[in-house]
């Protein structure tokens, strides 16, 4: 060890440095964000939970084509279907074990009505594992919560689709 | 306070005597839990600091009564005692940890004549009912009868007694230049060092070295960063505490946080001034002693973490050669070298 190298070890010149720096970072804005009260934003293409859309006179768009059912990879949706009592054919069943979902939404790619999407929301943590296997009711009640939301996030990824 | 009980309330002295006593250790030991809670908060507050976090915000204004949130979950958890384990020992490591760092504080002094027990041996309490912290550790790991707990405190235990052999050095200069054992004689000999107006052997150039040796030393001692080998989680699990749950785990976590405060305290106590004012002017004196003694432990806490978000953690040979090869020499040197300026400056050298 060189005479400059033993000074700067017993004077501790590098801890004395970066402790210089780490004070420094002390008082620095945070990275943070404080998330319950702020939000980062999210992206029109955002996959979060998802929801079954209607159309704007209140008939369910899914048409029980089953293209979903049969493109999801990790099999999480389950659709059974007759002809309703207008002669149209619509699900009878369609249920998502959203603890078997990836997320990767070929199911909206799938859908040739736009009705199953994935939408913005992304806060439906549940307190037991049977609340995550969503039903055709719960997957209606979200489209009708996040409809404009949906529709504007569709709207604006069209063009680029 | 002895003499209110036995005076004014009419006790015999015996019991005047005992009530004083454990008033006393009520008025350290309540206060001393709660500095606990705050401090534990106050450490995830400065790291999250540092690493441009938050920290706990949420529980209670600015998050500060997370630490009882913590404790209270904890409370509620269930104690799992491994099946393996031997049930007694395993059950009293926490409880010596817990104990033991608890009555070092008897000879800590807050202020002029505040103090439970005014030993004259006081820093030898210090050091023995310190070094008797090794044994919660090792009991706890061995009796677990899990490997990498044992390890940890197997890691722990050579650790503490090797940094205890050079902080003994360290604390026989500070012996030698205030001549005396008992820590309020201590502080009281930092009054005006070296005839200047600043409290503190730290002033005294032979005694800085030493004042940051201690320091660092306090760091190994305590376990904190960089000398947190015993929790090491890329190699040990947690820790001599892997196999403990609920309230015997929230004891060795008190137990760790009342020594790293302890060591706060004797770092300011020792040699920045203890609970005299920074600068030996009289107006500073009207401020009670306490504050100045909090406001120092706050200052060292502050660095413990700050070092704590700041250095990697040493590998295991580092760790030894560090205290074995630099502290023990470079102290043993430094009695020498106070002994010797201390005798030069008593006798001289033609007499």
């Amino acid at each position: 060890m060189s005479v400059a190298q033993i000074i700067k070890s017993f004077t501790l010149w590098e801890f004395v440095k970066a402790h210089a720096l780490t004070l420094r970072y002390f008082f620095k804005a945070k990275a943070t964000i404080n998330y319950p009260y702020e939000r980062n934003p999210v992206s029109p293409r955002f996959r979060g939970e998802h929801a079954l859309r209607r159309y704007p006179n209140g008939e369910e768009r899914c048409i029980a084509c089953k293209l979903c059912e049969a493109v999801c990879p990790a099999q999480a949706i389950t659709i059974e279907a007759e002809p309703r009592d207008d002669g149209s054919r619509r699900t009878t069943r369609y249920d998502i074990d959203m603890t078997k979902c990836i997320y990767c939404g070929l199911c909206q790619e799938a859908c040739p009505v736009d009705a199953i999407v994935e939408g913005p929301n992304y806060e439906y943590s549940t307190e037991t594992r049977e609340e995550l296997i969503y039903d055709k009711s719960k997957l209606l009640d979200n489209g009708d919560r996040w409809e404009r939301t949906l529709a504007a996030n569709l709207a604006a990824d069209a063009p680029y689709r | 306070m002895t003499s209110f009980f036995n005076t004014t309330v009419g006790l015999p002295y015996g019991w005047a005597w005992f009530i004083a006593t454990i008033v006393g250790i009520l008025a350290i030991a309540l206060p001393l839990m709660l500095a606990v809670a705050m401090i534990i908060y106050a450490d995830r507050k400065i790291w999250a600091a540092m690493a441009l976090r938050r920290g706990p915000n949420v529980i209670g204004p600015f998050g500060l009564l997370q630490s009882f949130a913590d404790g209270l979950k904890v409370f509620l958890q269930e104690t799992i005692i491994p099946s393996a384990a031997n049930k007694g020992l395993f059950l009293i490591a926490p409880i010596i940890t817990f104990t033991v760092a608890l009555i070092v504080w008897a000879v800590v002094p807050f202020q002029a004549g505040v103090v439970l027990a005014d030993i004259n041996v006081g820093l030898l309490y210090v050091l023995a009912a310190s070094s008797l912290g090794v044994y919660g550790i090792i009991l706890a790991g061995w009796a677990s009868n899990s490997k990498y707990p044992f390890y940890s405190a197997l890691r722990a235990a050579a650790q503490m007694v090797s940094y205890e052999v050079a902080i003994g050095f360290i604390l026989i200069s500070v012996v030698l230049w205030s001549g005396t054992f008992n820590l309020s004689g201590i502080v009281m000999a930092q009054k005006g060092v070296l005839n200047t107006p600043i409290n503190g052997f730290f002033l005294n150039p032979l005694l800085f070295p030493m004042a940051i040796m201690f320091l660092i030393s306090s760091l190994a001692e305590t376990q904190r960063a960089p000398f947190d080998l015993t929790e090491a989680e890329s190699e040990l699990v947690a820790g001599y505490q892997t196999e403990y749950s609920s309230m015997s785990f929230a004891l060795y976590w008190l137990g760790e946080y009342a020594n790293v405060i302890l060591m706060c305290v004797l770092n300011a106590t020792l040699f920045w001034g203890g609970w005299l004012p920074p600068l030996d002017w009289a107006p500073l004196y009207a401020v009670p002693g306490i504050i100045w003694l909090f406001a120092k432990m706050m200052f060292f806490f502050f660095v413990f973490s700050w070092i704590k978000a700041t250095v990697p953690r040493y590998r295991y040979d580092q760790l030894m050669r560090l205290g074995w090869k630099i502290f023990l020499p470079v102290s043993l040197f430094w009695v020498f070298l106070v002994s010797g300026v201390l005798m030069w400056m008593r006798v001289g050298f033609g007499s």
